[in-house]
């Protein structure tokens, strides 16, 4: 079979079985899309953004573990969609980026719309290609998926010279089965010495925790550490990306750690003799101020990127592993061990973690005549069952999503955690209500991050992927106003915005529905009149409580257990426990 | 401390950006950096000289190591080595300092490759040291020009750095 550039870029893309690639075209890619129109296999979403495409993609790699596709053109095509291919790269997410680029004969020479595409996303993608010669157009895509989806995952940039995908010049096509290089080798399985080490550290703790991240969810290993933890009956705290990989209504989960992690996360961690870290990153929002960073524990620290382990925080047992292989053979090693720790031992460990408990730090005021933000997360849970895709966007929300609509399931929570890209959440929720159309998605946003990806309203119509809108709207940039509270004597300096849309309106506009709610009594109706309607984009507008904070919050080079807890209703100031 | 990595990396464009931009995102020190092909056309091999606590240099192997185009590494601080530098250094002469130089360049076993009536052109490789010594040797003003291809490196013994 002979086809031309365009039509193997679009016949390697069936063959790697992709549904959708979200994309804008230009110049650069103009014979691509030539290729596109000619058949309809890959359904290609027209984003109103190029930052949108990326986002989309990203999210629906993360809903549903396959890599995301996007196809931009050269210049601002590629700029455009930087913020995401950065968003991607930090959360590990595998996703495929094929960049058009000028001429090769005229690339370097200020070409139109050229830019250094390779040069630009170098230190944002896992890997790049610059497609010198058709003939070789299939196999780089092959390596593309292949580097984006194995190992730790990542985004992964082909950049193609408009000649590439010249019509007139057909060459055969051949899209390869699998691809090998010789200088990249993302199989790695964990050293048996070093797990058997780890297990019995792991059975002699007395007062251990078990500290998953994203890895979890990217090695599709819920599962196994479910068993795990639950052998163990040790307790168990999440990282923001963590959330999901472990049931959050089970009793051993003890809330998501860190920053604004619960107060019974971060104590246990803080107090913990033996750490369990499985595909965490020691991320500086989990560890706080690193000198103080569990100081009594042992670490042992499962991840498959070597340069993960001992970035941040020295570990004692190393395991550089699949997360999933790795636990699966600590499983086995834990059931045929005698050692298990006697059961008082344990329990003395778990009074004092219920008893961290009994702060009940995430409490808020239910008697406010203001619309709480967590409240209507609470409620948009039980709407909900528990059971929706929830996207989000970066700031207060995002805390009160995580700490407040409890994920059983991995790959439901879908947000920006290492870059905290503002503008994610909605073109990350029709990525995710593409993948699975019959689910409920929600994107829980602020007024101020809804407005960085706002045009995507517009996508969600043209290729129906009726989302939820839940604008949790504070008339802030609550979470830059909150560290100007608390940092800067409450100098709200440029965080907050004179002119706010009127969202209802604005939904209307874009041809959705929109639902303004201002009092806690409507919030629960308006919820359900949104998820009935089904087949509907709903741009829910909750006034909320305009001076609150998420809580607890570890300050700026403090400790784990220097968290900073909501003022106890009566009480004369904040009150700091430790 | 001081660390010797030489690197085998995919000879392809761009390969070399991957390295130094690693570095200079990540705020890592290079001291030296030379590359050139192997006798494998499609790999180059590197060798870069750098600096820093153990910590360092282990997050500085493992980034390395994860780029897609590294083949394998080794730090070469970590086993017995040998270690050479080429410099070629222009050096002003008049009639009477010829013969001092050339002793000079004899003693370090260099070797002249240029003549001018005022200059000499001085090829010389050895240990960085060496090189260093052989340079402080001459009175200021004397030096017009030195150009120093940064160490490369190599491992003691049978055994070699590929595939
Ligand atoms: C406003 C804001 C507030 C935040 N507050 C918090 C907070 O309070 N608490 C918090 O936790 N985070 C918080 N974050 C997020 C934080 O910035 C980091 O993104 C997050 O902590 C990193 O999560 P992680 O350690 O699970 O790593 P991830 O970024 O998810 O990395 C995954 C790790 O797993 C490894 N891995 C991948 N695949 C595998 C596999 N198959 N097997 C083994 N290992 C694998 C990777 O190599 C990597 O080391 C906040 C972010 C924002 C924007
Ligand atoms: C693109 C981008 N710009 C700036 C920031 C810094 N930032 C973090 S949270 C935030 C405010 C978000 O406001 P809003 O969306 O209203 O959410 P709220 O905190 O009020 O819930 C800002 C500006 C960011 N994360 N991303
Ligand atoms: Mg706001």
């Amino acid at each position: 079979m002979e086809l031309s550039g365009g039509q193997i870029l679009v016949q390697c893309l069936k063959d790697e079985g992709v549904e959708f690639v979200f994309g804008y075209p230009g110049g650069s890619v103009l014979h691509i899309y030539d290729a596109i129109f000619h058949q309809d296999d890959v359904k290609h979403i027209l984003v109103r953004h190029e930052q949108g495409a990326t986002h989309s993609a990203d999210a629906y790699a993360r809903a549903t573990g396959k890599p995301g596709v996007v196809l931009v053109t050269s210049g601002p095509g590629a700029t455009n969609a930087v913020t995401g291919i950065a968003t991607a790269y930090m959360d590990s997410i595998p996703m495929v980026i094929l960049s058009g680029q000028v001429p090769s004969p005229v690339i370097g020479s200020d070409a139109f719309q050229e830019v250094d595409t390779v040069g630009i996303t170098r230190p944002c993608v896992k890997h790049n290609f610059l497609v010198k010669d058709v003939n070789q157009l299939a196999e780089t895509i092959k390596k593309a998926f292949y580097v984006a989806s194995t190992g730790r995952p990542g985004p992964v940039l082909v950049d193609i010279p408009k000649d590439i995908t010249d019509p007139n010049i057909k060459v055969p096509y051949h899209y390869p089965k699998k691809v090998s290089m010789r200088s990249y080798n993302p199989v790695v399985v964990g050293h048996k010495g070093q797990i058997k080490k780890a297990v019995e550290m792991l059975l002699a703790a007395r007062r251990p925790i078990i500290y998953s991240g994203g890895g979890v969810i990217l090695g599709e290993a819920s599962r196994e550490l479910t068993e795990l933890t639950r052998l163990l009956g040790y307790p168990i705290t999440n990282t923001l990306m963590g959330l999901g990989g472990y049931p959050a209504t089970d009793k051993q989960f003890v809330g998501m750690l860190g920053m604004h992690g619960t107060y019974e996360a971060n104590m246990a961690m803080h107090e913990s003799d033996v750490i369990l870290a499985v595909g965490a990153r020691f991320d500086d929002r989990v560890t706080g101020k690193l000198d103080e960073f569990c100081p009594y524990a042992k670490i042992i620290h499962i991840d498959i990127d070597p340069a993960s382990i001992s970035k941040t925080v020295r570990v004692d047992i190393p395991i550089v592993g699949d997360v999933k292989p790795v636990l699966e053979l600590m499983i086995e090693l834990i059931k045929d061990n005698k050692h298990i720790q006697p059961k008082p031992v344990l329990d003395a460990w778990w009074e004092l973690i219920n008893s961290w408990r009994d702060v009940k730090c995430l409490e808020y005021d239910r008697n406010s005549p203001l619309i709480k933000p967590q409240y209507v997360v609470e409620q948009l849970y039980q709407v909900t069952r528990g059971d929706a895709y929830i996207t989000s966007d970066v700031g207060q929300h995002q805390m009160y999503a995580a700490q407040f609509y409890p994920f059983d399931k991995p790959r439901r929570w879908i947000n920006s955690g290492g870059l905290g890209t503002m503008g994610f959440g909605l073109p990350a929720a029709i990525g995710v209500k593409l993948a699975f159309p019959d689910a409920d998605v929600a994107c829980i946003t602020g007024e101020a991050s809804i407005q960085m990806c706002i045009q995507e309203l517009s996508t969600a119509l043209q290729f129906n992927a009726p989302v939820k809108i839940v604008n949790l709207n504070n008339r802030y940039m609550g979470m830059v106003r909150q560290w100007q509270e608390f940092s800067y004597q409450s100098r709200y300096s440029q965080s907050y915005m004179d002119t706010i849309p009127d969202f209802v309106k604005l939904a209307e506009a874009y041809g959705h529905v929109g639902i303004l709610v201002e009092k806690p009594e409507d919030v629960r109706g308006a919820l359900e009149e949104a998820f009935k309607l089904k087949d509907r984009t709903v741009f829910l507008d909750f006034i909320t409580d305009r001076t609150e904070n998420v809580y607890p919050m570890i300050e700026a080079g403090k400790g784990h257990h220097d968290m900073k807890l909501r003022v106890a209703p009566g009480a004369p100031a904040d009150r700091e426990l430790s | 401390m001081r660390h010797i990595i030489s690197i085998l990396i995919e000879n392809e464009s761009g390969a070399l950006s991957r390295v130094s931009g690693l570095f200079s995102a990540r705020g890592y020190n290079i001291e030296s950096l030379t590359v050139a092909p192997t006798e494998d056309p499609t790999l180059s091999r590197m060798t870069l000289v750098t600096r820093g606590n153990d910590e360092i240099i282990e997050q500085i192997t493992k980034q390395l190591n994860k780029l897609i185009d590294v083949v394998k590494l080794i730090d070469l601080a970590e086993a017995v080595h040998l270690e050479r530098e080429l410099m070629l250094v222009k050096i002003k002469t008049t009639q009477e300092s010829r013969e001092e130089v050339k002793s000079m360049v004899e003693i370090f076993r260099g070797k002249i490759i240029d003549v001018t009536p005022n200059s000499y052109v001085v090829e010389m490789t050895g240990q960085s040291s060496k090189l260093d010594a052989f340079v402080q040797s001459f009175a200021e003003g004397s030096i017009i020009e030195v150009v120093r291809s940064g160490p490369t490196g190599i491992s003691r013994g049978e055994k070699g750095l590929h595939l």
